[in-house]
């Protein structure tokens, strides 16, 4: 098991999903709307299969750009 | 903001936040939040047939994110979920055709909202009584952070999990992250089946009922029901928003956007376990069912149906 985890990286990674969720939801989700409106009047297959691809998505990229981020400060910190 | 699928206009803040809060309810105790989620999306103005749908799909993204810091906490077992999974998906068929049965033969509100309240309340005060009977307990005298899972999680009504291990139906397997040395598959298919049952009845993951189960029915530690719980409800909402979805009952914006907020709550909501113990975790989750049974009762009363 890993240790507690330090509150201030914690607050920190916090602060930086914050941040980048800002930027996505400003940035992507605007021009999606639209897309998906198309997919669900059109095709119900595809817009079930990509709400959950873009839904797993979202999720894995936001984890991974933090985590990139915050390996990136730990090593210049270094 | 407008959102096209749903024809819902709704301040993008207000799901931000809603996401935020239920993260961290589900982080901590490993639920889904549907309990919550449901009536807050109608009360902002997501139509019904949409409500339940949504909810699920947030609670994928949501729950990924709960579970892989719970993963890196060390809370989740991979054996315990990959037995659940399967059973918990059929589960939650058989309670999506338990529904669509008592449509056609009875009263279904009042079946469904009866039958719920009674398993809300009944969970809420087990859980509290035994919760209240742990803390009483004495505990290790070693900081949280030093204790093993097992020391965290006293535990007052053990014989019930002592029953259940001593069942002699094979085949059995061992947990050995759980600190179970033997245990039937069949009670675990058994406690995943009525969880998914519940969870394709009432709608939402239902973890208020299967995580309890989990701790007092198989004896698993608090904080690694709470991380399997949240693991397993990935693949059950995944599988349960795909089926919404093709029947276009899902508005992929709203749940997008509240899986912003709860992506944040989430790991704050899982962080916090490692801060308490067991019991009082689960005195803390007591009241939850109990918010569930009042919003069916105030559905059956007024007749304004909210999930």
């Amino acid at each position: 098991m890993e240790p507690l985890p330090n509150w201030k990286t914690f607050l920190f990674e916090l602060l930086l999903y914050a941040a980048l969720l800002v930027a996505y939801f400003a940035c992507v989700l605007h021009y999606l709307g639209g897309w998906f409106k198309e997919l669900f009047d059109h095709d119900r297959n595809l817009f079930a299969v990509m709400a959950l691809v873009i839904m797993i998505g979202q999720t894995v990229c936001l984890e991974v750009i933090s985590s990139f981020l915050i390996w990136l400060l730990r090593v210049k910190k270094k | 903001m407008y959102f096209p699928i749903s024809g819902a206009t709704i301040d993008p803040f207000y799901l931000i936040g809603l996401g935020f809060i239920i993260g961290i309810l589900g982080g901590f105790f490993g639920v889904g939040g549907s309990f919550l989620a449901g009536p807050a999306l109608f009360v902002a103005g997501v139509p019904m047939n949409f409500v339940v749908g949504t909810d699920l799909l947030h609670i994928v993204g949501k729950s990924m994110v709960a579970a892989r810091k719970h993963g890196i906490l060390g809370n989740i077992d991979l054996r315990l979920a990959a037995v659940m999974v399967f059973a918990t998906i059929g589960g939650s068929e058989l309670g999506v055709q338990a529904i669509e049965g008592l449509k056609r033969v009875a009263r279904v509100d009042l079946v469904v909202g009866v039958a719920t309240i009674i398993v809300l309340v009944a969970i809420s005060i087990f859980v509290f009584l035994e919760s209240w009977q742990a803390l009483k307990l004495k505990g290790s005298r070693k900081p949280i952070s030093q204790q093993t899972s097992q020391e965290k999680d006293k535990r007052a009504f053990k014989f019930i999990a002592h029953w259940t291990h001593s069942l002699d139906w094979a085949p059995k397997m061992d947990l050995p992250h759980s600190g179970i040395k033997s245990i039937s598959i069949w009670a675990i298919l058994i406690v995943s089946l009525v969880g998914g049952f519940f969870s394709g009845f009432l709608g939402g993951g239902a973890g208020y009922i299967r995580m309890p189960c989990m701790v007092y029915l198989l004896g698993i530690p608090t904080h690694i029901a709470i991380g399997t719980d949240l693991f397993e409800i990935v693949v059950s909402a995944g599988y349960g928003s795909f089926r919404h979805a093709m029947n276009g009952n899902v508005d992929v914006m709203i749940a997008l956007i509240m899986q912003t907020g709860a992506a944040i709550g989430a790991q704050i909501g899982a962080v916090l376990t490692q801060y308490f113990n067991g019991p009082r975790i689960r005195i803390a989750f007591a009241p939850l069912p109990l918010i569930g049974a009042g919003l069916i009762i105030y559905g059956l009363v007024t007749g304004k149906h909210i999930h």
